[in-house]
């Protein structure tokens, strides 16, 4: 597979747009094809674990190994959620795995002063970005705290209501565009989101705007219990930013060195007044939608096996064993030491998993009004009446 | 002082606030070459650029979603939704986003942002350009939601709202756009949010209004102390939320007498929550009980009938005589 730009998969604004040279020549054109436009694919690491060695970004090994640690880490994390949501210990949440790659490639090349706004199905990007893992612990087990993004990172907390957040993401780019900051922003969504209008509100003003943002599709197969194809006629996802004039490509999602790849070219770009790319990560959602989903009543085991052979985690470290970036005994290591360090979190969160009922009507309004202070006063005597701290 | 309309007074306010702070900036469809479809940013695009006042795609949640976005990047957006019937298009962005990123982020991104509509009936526009939907805005935690009655106030309210650390719905009363003039002071004035205005002193009744409500309203207390010898208290509520309940209490513990006058619809309307905030703060006092004028339950007719629809002075005298009439 080769891998041009994606400069070379602009829509009809791209430098390759064909002109005709007459009129009657466009319309003959027009005539014996109504085309349907094509998008790139790029994939560099092979589910078999072989790389394609002209498009392999050559990270040096502190990097890989960061990398496959970042991933192996968002699985144990998923794992040890789920293993206490079962335990009655966490409230319900979205697991990601078989995600992993597309989590992780997608923010491995942003910076600090760069934003990321994710959908909710985000644990591994945002341990990445810096989210502590007791955050989103205390986030999902529904505790206010949870919420607020760590202090220096610049990121979003999550709008439950698909594809709610990505026109707040849209303007937090059209607003550094304003101030002339060389930030970009990241947002992803799934492919269910496309369904809805605001998704593609926020497509076109991004692109009317040519704001630094890089919209980031996880085309995991699974709304819920519905197909992506009964979700969206579009095959590839990635022809729905060809339609908003936004550069498109569709990456193989359970590969991380491609995921890398595909979104430094659209940071980059983006950072340097490129305008918006749109990339479709065909993933896999491994697990339940939620903790209160059962996958067995609309999909069949088959299915799900036939992607555990595509494992992003497994290809990787087949490539890394192949690159003798570490051994098999390192892989290992790599996996209980991720292991110990969500033990630790869940420890931590537990220390910290105090309702702070008191804190209801906080943030509500920067500038309280004083009949909300009067309804919280209130409140927190009744509070008081019930013995609650 | 120079005489404005309510158009001009807005234009003032929105100049005066770009001038004073470069991360103002105004969005919306048709605002800039185009001034707006009534004018109210006539200019603001020649004189402050398209970076700063942008025309944008044809579409309200788009408007209010990136307007959210550039309030999280720290800037002070003024969206423009060209009729308030099309802001059901941003439901979403409004309820989702606009009234709860400061709130979802535990106070790390306020978001100070101001969404400015024209609403209500009485200009013979067609359908979906003459509702009243205030109270759906007001039940929302999070928003702030103000509505001028004349120039003079809309200039200070809008300030106001622009300076606000919240989200602020600001709704326009399009009737009253251009339908008199006022003096407007030449230095920048500011009408703190949630208060209301007496404009009219009485003892006998409190009428409360607000927007282009306003406008009957008083007439009818000019006709009521003039031929049926009842002087009435008016009271302009300028922001439905938060409520000045303490100024609206006040007045009706002197009066006993309360009448509510806007168009829109009944049900759950503002008018419910004054009566209910009044029996919670000034029962012993009533002589009487509260009546409210307002639009019907109805979609707002085609305007051929619209003048049936909308309160008139003539329902509100009718409506004061029979409160002060009542004899428990």
């Amino acid at each position: 597979m080769t891998h041009r730009t994606m400069d070379s998969v602009r829509s009809s604004k791209g430098k390759n747009r064909r002109t005709p040279r007459s009129a009657d020549e466009d319309a003959n054109a027009a005539r014996r094809t109504i085309a349907t436009p094509g998008v790139e694919d790029l994939r560099i690491l092979a589910a078999d674990g072989s790389v394609d060695r002209d498009l392999d970004p050559h990270l040096d090994d502190d990097e890989l190994l960061r990398i496959h640690r970042a991933m192996v880490l968002t699985r144990v994390f998923d794992q040890r959620m789920l293993t206490m949501q079962r335990q009655g210990q966490m409230g319900t949440f979205a697991p990601g795995a078989g995600q992993e790659a597309t989590q992780i490639g997608q923010v491995y090349p942003l910076t600090e002063r760069d934003w990321f706004s994710p959908s909710y199905r985000s644990f591994g990007a945002q341990i990445w970005r810096g989210w502590e893992m007791e955050r989103l612990m205390l986030l999902w087990d529904g505790f206010f705290e949870g919420f607020a993004p760590p202090p220096g990172v610049r990121d979003l907390p999550f709008s439950i209501v698909i594809g709610s957040h990505v026109l707040p993401a849209v303007g937090v780019a059209m607003g550094m565009q304003y101030r002339e900051e060389d930030s970009v922003m990241v947002t992803n969504f799934g492919d269910g989101a496309l369904s809805q209008g605001v998704v593609a509100e926020g497509l076109n003003f991004a692109a009317v705007n040519q704001a630094p943002i890089v919209f980031v599709c996880e085309n995991n197969g699974w709304a819920i219990s519905t197909r992506v194809e009964q979700q969206c006629h579009v095959d590839p996802l990635a022809l729905r930013g060809v339609g908003f004039g936004v550069p498109s490509i569709r990456v193989d999602g359970n590969d991380v060195l491609a995921m890398i790849v595909a979104t430094r070219e659209a940071i980059e770009r983006a950072r340097h007044g490129g305008g918006p790319t749109f990339i479709e990560a065909v993933t896999y959602r491994m697990g339940v939608h939620t903790t209160a989903d059962d996958p067995k009543v609309y999909r069949t085991d088959d299915e799900v096996e036939a992607w555990e052979d595509r494992c992003p985690l497994r290809r990787f470290g087949i490539y890394l064993l192949g690159r003798n970036v570490t051994d098999q005994a390192g892989l290992e290591r790599i996996q209980q030491e991720c292991e110990a360090e969500v033990l630790a979190a869940r420890d931590r969160f537990r220390s910290r998993a105090h309702a702070k009922p008191r804190e209801a009507f906080d943030f509500v309004f920067a500038d309280m009004p004083d009949e909300l202070a009067r309804q919280r006063q209130a409140y927190l005597e009744k509070l008081d009446r019930k013995g609650v701290e | 002082m120079p005489e404005l309309t309510m158009v001009e007074a807005l234009n003032r306010a929105l100049d005066e606030a770009m001038e004073h702070d470069p991360d103002v900036l105004l969005m919306g469809e048709d605002i800039g070459v185009n001034g707006g479809v009534f004018r109210v940013t006539k200019d603001l695009q020649a004189k402050y650029g398209v970076n700063r006042v942008r025309d944008t795609p044809l579409a309200e949640a788009g408007i209010v979603g990136t307007g959210v976005g550039m309030a999280i990047a720290g800037l002070k957006p003024v969206v423009e939704i060209q009729f308030s019937g099309f802001t059901m298009q941003a439901f979403d962005q409004i309820e989702q986003n606009m009234a709860r990123y400061h709130h979802r982020s535990r106070g790390r991104y306020p978001i100070s942002m101001v969404l400015r509509t024209p609403y209500g009936g009485g200009i013979h526009a067609v359908e979906h350009h003459s509702e009243s939907r205030e109270a759906y805005w007001a039940h929302t935690p999070g928003l702030k939601v103000v509505v001028p009655s004349g120039p003079r106030n809309a200039r200070g309210l809008l300030a106001a709202a622009i300076d606000d650390p919240d989200p602020v719905i600001f709704y326009e009363p399009k009737a009253v756009y251009r339908a008199f003039r006022e003096e407007v002071p030449d230095t920048p004035e500011r009408i703190p949010l949630g208060t209301a205005e007496i404009v009219r002193d009485g003892r006998d009744i409190t009428l409360i209004s607000y927007g282009a409500m306003m406008r009957p309203t008083r007439e009818a207390a000019d006709d009521l102390a003039e031929l049926h010898g009842i002087d009435p208290e008016v009271v302009d509520l300028r922001s439905i939320s938060p409520m000045d309940t303490d100024t609206l209490a006040a007045s009706v513990a002197r009066t006993g007498r309360c009448v509510i006058v806007h168009e829109g619809p009944r049900n759950c309307g503002v008018a419910a929550e004054i009566i209910a905030r009044l029996n919670e703060e000034v029962f012993e006092y009533l002589v009487a009980p509260i009546k409210r004028i307002t639009g019907d339950d109805i979609h707002f007719p085609y305007f051929q009938t619209e003048e049936h629809y909308l309160p008139d002075p003539d329902t509100i005298i009718e409506a004061v005589r029979e409160t002060v009439a009542f004899d428990g």
